[in-house]
């Protein structure tokens, strides 16, 4: 069943729907899939077979039985590990949560259930998602399904690699500064941060917990919008989170409409730093919105330039103390170390050993950041940057209705290429951190293959906040202009998965 | 840790030559029924760690949500105690590590606690009154308790292991802070403890709080310093801890100011430390070094949204704010007609809410005051528990009273009768005819009676016959004694007068 793990989660819907294909069909065949091409990938910590084709075969029955079924009913997903779920490990990528099972399911993975949608595994992902590129993992890195020399970018690498390469028609990631869009830009999916507080973070590991938040990884557009509004919404146990409902998104997806809408570049997120081959595939986007009707303005937000710099100090302060609670008392590791071991000594030594290079430079950094004598000229000063950024961002939407740059300045890199060298692997996330900073949605889409060396390229749309429909509505036009300049969708062009069989 | 070795000066000397400055910060346990972040029962004595949900033990992702009804109480606290109640506050962490603190953090208040800036007046017992002046009271949440297994003092030190229970973590506290008081002199120690005594007061009868010391509900941390007559500058102080009994507090701080003295007097200068209280040898001996620089590492509480107020809400709750005890206590007085003696007894027996209660269902408050102070206040010192604990009621008084009122018995009686109502053998009425505890009002076993003393005292008789009528006395023992106590005294005394031809 090769062509089922192809379609798109809303052909695979229709089809459930219709009942030509079962929802134990569609499941067993992401899992022979992720059978297949997982050894090469390593997208996967966690593959959940049982439990997916248990709901899978539930979804069948009350089919059958002619129950009302939620649309994406048996539409499988994969669940990035820094989201807990019941039944399944939870690692957040990092040894100090080896073997650990939560008691409790996340809100969205309740959400999840309550669709009936099987979960095929956890993704991998950099150590608490501290990372770009998915190397800082403490279970391997994951692959780019385009070049398994190169990065699937990060955090969220494991999920963007899993749909990339047909493991999993869905997947949900969480972003920080970045770690589904990258990834999706990296990979040539679809990747979305919706509004700060639009879906629950209640059972998201925390990093830093004023900038995460969870969102959908799909192939197409419309897959995002039909999976947010699945998970999007008020959550009770997320003070967070906005009253608000979720809103049309699919709705939006499906109008896919730009006639007179004013789409805004922003001038510091291009030029000096971004690859040649992603500025081209850039301004051919912008040609295709012109031709469909859109007006393309120029606006400036001249605070960006601050704002990774912002960005790592308020996002280490806030990971040094959500990070905390990681010291052997009460769940996870824990290192006892010769003699007589003080409570402080076994905190030390489970820390030591459990936490990766990447965390323990970040909780550091955090720690120094927030620490007395220090605090009002790194985190006072970056709080008020990020002012600054919400202020760029409220002017910039005066002037557009969407914002849109390139989602990453390079393609994917190689692995190991940016290891040693934690700040060039910090401004891969320039372009995307800015909407973290502001709490403003963003989306990034394939915008082709940089000429220089056939990777993907990633577009990033930015609307304001509680404005995510106006991102499906924009970006599925794009995505269908692109895809007839393409001929079919970009993932069609990517190179078969070296050592599998039959190819991709 | 040996108590009690430090050199310490009589308290006459140390206030011949220096000012105590006093300061305490006293936390409240709130009553709620769930605690502050999460829905686990906020329960005391269940068995350990069963009151927890993954808030309380901070599991990997959880969130906290503030729970409303413990707001609503701080801001009655806050009000009672004459404080500005804030706009809008933050809640803040402060990070520390230890095994009782699930996060690693205190999800606390730092720099917009929800109440600041009011007062209390103090009464003392010479009737003069002390307003201290209150800094703050912000809102918290308790840490878990532990054990220390192993070694013989039940203290850290030489113990094997520890065992931590989470029931308490998360609790509602309500830090109250004083400013530094200044110019209680001699007074200080008893200012120490009425104060405290006030707060536990006032939450109790806010009903936001079960105010038990004995519990830990109501926790003083005492500060103490010294500077000799005439000098502005405030002395070094240190924080006596968890000092957690009304005359523990008076005693914390008598010997604080004796032991500064004595070291003040020898030239070395005070070390800025907590001091643990004990109470076996009233004594307090060095804890930890406290600096004004501690380093908490305060920021704003990323997962929680600012409380914010408004004049409606905060007139309601004024509104529904019961009368202050101190206030109270006047109108009650005044009501009663009792002398500042006999208030004061009653007050300190802790029986003036008994009283008013009896007073209400019928009684003069001369009688209710018969009663409280006296039979039931020495059952209950018998017992060992508070009078009010005795299970006496209001109409069980008015009941017993209308029966003296009507001659069915008499006061010695009615306590033959008390003793078989809280021996569960039914009303006062029932207790009488059961027990057969009528007063003899036929006048012809009671002559029997008074021909028998007479005759068994011939001489008593005929000194009344002369005259003395004092000597009656003896007479009415002796018929009282026959009449095994069932007779009416005024009545006996008549008929020994009739028969003996004397007029009374």
């Amino acid at each position: 069943m090769a062509d089922l793990i192809h379609l798109s989660a809303d052909a695979l819907a229709q089809k459930l729907a219709a009942k030509e294909v079962s929802a134990v069909e569609a499941t067993q065949a992401y899992l022979d899939r992720i059978d297949a091409v997982d050894g090469a990938i390593n997208a996967f910590l966690h593959v959940n077979t049982e439990e997916a084709l248990l709901v899978a075969a539930e979804v069948d029955k009350a089919r059958a039985d002619g129950d009302a079924l939620h649309p994406l009913a048996g539409v499988p997903i994969a669940v990035k590990d820094l989201i807990v779920t019941r039944g399944q490990p939870t690692t957040a990528g990092s040894k100090i949560l080896e073997g650990w099972q939560s008691p409790y399911d996340a809100t969205v993975v309740k959400k999840l259930r309550a669709a009936k949608m099987p979960i095929l595994g956890k993704t991998n992902l950099d150590e608490f998602a501290m990372g770009s590129s998915t190397e800082h993992s403490a279970y391997g890195p994951t692959r780019n399904p385009w070049d398994l020399d190169r990065i699937p970018g990060g955090s969220g690498g494991g999920s963007a690699a899993a749909v990339a390469a047909f493991e999993a028609p869905l997947a949900l990631g969480t972003d920080t500064g970045g770690s589904i869009r990258q990834p999706g830009a990296v990979t040539g999916t679809v990747g979305v941060k919706p509004t700060y507080g639009g879906v629950s973070r209640y059972g998201a590991i925390a990093m830093a917990s004023s900038l995460d938040q969870i969102g959908p990884v799909s192939r197409t557009v419309l897959d995002s919008a039909l999976l947010h509004e699945v998970i999007g919404g008020h959550d009770p146990h997320d003070s967070t989170s906005l009253t608000d409902p979720v809103g049309a998104l699919v709705e939006a997806a499906r109008l896919g409409q730009v006639e007179g809408m004013r789409i805004g570049v922003i001038k510091e997120l291009q030029g000096e730093g971004y690859q040649a081959g992603v500025l081209t595939r850039f301004h051919e986007s912008l040609d295709l919105l012109r031709s469909a009707g859109a007006e393309i303005v120029e606006v400036s937000c001249p605070n960006f330039r601050y704002a990774l710099e912002a960005y790592y100090l308020i996002m280490p302060s806030e990971a040094s103390s959500n990070l905390a609670k990681y010291d052997g008392v009460r769940f996870g590791l824990r290192v006892v170390p010769d003699g007589a071991p003080t409570i402080e000594r076994v905190m030390g030594a489970t820390r030591a050993a459990g936490f990766g290079d990447e965390v323990k430079r970040r909780i550091i950094l955090g720690t120094y950041a927030l620490s007395a004598g220090y605090y009002d000229a790194y985190y006072g000063s970056a709080q008020k940057v990020r002012t600054l950024i919400q202020r760029d961002f409220a002017a910039a939407f005066e002037q557009a209705d969407v914002l849109i740059s390139p989602t990453a300045p390079t393609t994917a890199f190689k692995l190991g290429e940016k290891l040693d060298d934690p700040l060039a692997m910090y401004l891969n996330d320039v372009a995307t951190i800015p909407a973290n900073m502001a709490g403003v949605p963003g989306l990034s889409l394939p915008g082709g293959l940089a000429d220089e060396d056939g990777l993907p390229v990633g577009i990033q749309l930015l609307a304001p906040a509680r404005q995510d429909a106006r991102l499906y509505r924009v970006g599925a036009v794009l995505e269908s202009l692109l895809e007839e300049s393409w001929g079919g969708p970009l993932l069609a062009k990517a190179p078969a998965i070296p050592g599998i069989a039959g190819g991709k | 840790m040996t108590a009690g070795t430090d050199e310490v000066l009589s308290f006459d000397e140390a206030m011949e030559k220096y000012d105590p400055v006093l300061g305490f910060e006293v936390h409240v346990e709130l009553n709620t029924k769930t605690k502050m972040f999460s829905s686990a029962p906020n329960a005391f004595g269940d068995v350990p760690n069963t009151n927890v949900t993954p808030v309380d033990l901070g599991l990997p992702g959880v969130l906290p949500v503030v729970n409303g009804v413990a707001v609503e109480s701080a801001i009655k606290i806050g009000l009672a105690l004459n404080c500005s109640i804030a706009e809008k506050c933050y809640f803040a962490r402060k990070n520390y590590f230890y095994p009782d603190t699930p996060k690693n953090f205190q999800t606390s208040q730092f720099e917009d606690p929800i109440a600041h800036d009011g007062f209390l007046d103090i009464e003392l017992t010479d009737g003069t009154v002390f307003r201290v002046e209150i800094e703050r009271a912000h809102m918290e949440e308790d840490a878990g308790k532990l054990t220390h297994m192993g070694g013989s003092t039940g203290r850290i030190q030489g113990a094997e292991f520890s065992l931590v229970d989470y029931n308490r973590a998360g609790v509602p506290l309500i830090e109250i802070v004083t400013k530094p008081i200044e110019g209680a002199g001699s007074r200080a120690p008893e200012l120490a403890k009425a104060y405290v005594a006030a707060i536990r007061e006032i939450v109790k009868n806010l009903g936001v709080s079960d105010a038990r010391m004995e519990r830990g509900n109501v926790r003083c941390d005492a500060n103490v310093s010294l500077r000799p007559h005439g000098r502005e500058t405030f002395g070094t102080r240190t924080e006596t801890k968890n000092v957690n009994s009304l005359r523990a507090v008076e005693h914390a701080v008598r010997y604080e100011i004796q032991r500064h003295a004595a070291v003040l007097d020898t030239g070395t200068p005070i070390l800025q430390e907590t001091r643990h209280w004990h109470e076996d040898t009233r004594s307090t001996t060095s804890g930890r070094p406290k600096s004004d620089a501690d380093d908490y590492r305060y920021f704003p509480e990323p997962d929680l949204v600012p409380v914010v107020t408004n004049e409606a809400w905060i007139e309601k709750l004024r509104a529904e704010l019961p009368e202050p005890p101190a206030e109270r206590r006047k109108r009650l007085q005044a009501d009663w007609g009792y002398s500042d003696a006999e208030f004061r007894d009653v007050v300190n027996a802790g029986v003036m809410s008994s009283i008013e209660d009896t007073i209400a269902a019928g009684v003069s408050a001369a009688v209710a005051r018969k009663w409280w102070m006296g039979e039931i206040s020495r059952r209950a010192k018998l017992a060992d528990v508070e009078p009010a604990e005795l299970g006496v009621s209001p109409e069980l008084i008015v009941e017993l009273n209308a029966l003296i009122e009507s001659g069915k018995i008499n006061d010695k009686l009615s306590r033959d009768v008390l003793d078989g109502v809280l021996a569960g053998e039914g009303t006062p009425a029932e207790v009488v005819e059961k027990r057969g505890l009528a007063v003899v009002s036929d006048d012809g076993p009671l002559l029997e009676a008074i021909d028998g003393a007479l005759a068994a005292q011939p001489d008593v008789a005929d000194k009344i016959r002369g005259g003395k009528v004092q000597a009656v006395g003896a007479i009415v023992g002796g018929v009282m004694k026959a009449t095994r106590g069932q007779a009416d005294a005024g009545r006996v005394r008549e008929l020994i007068l009739e028969r003996l031809g004397v007029e009374g």
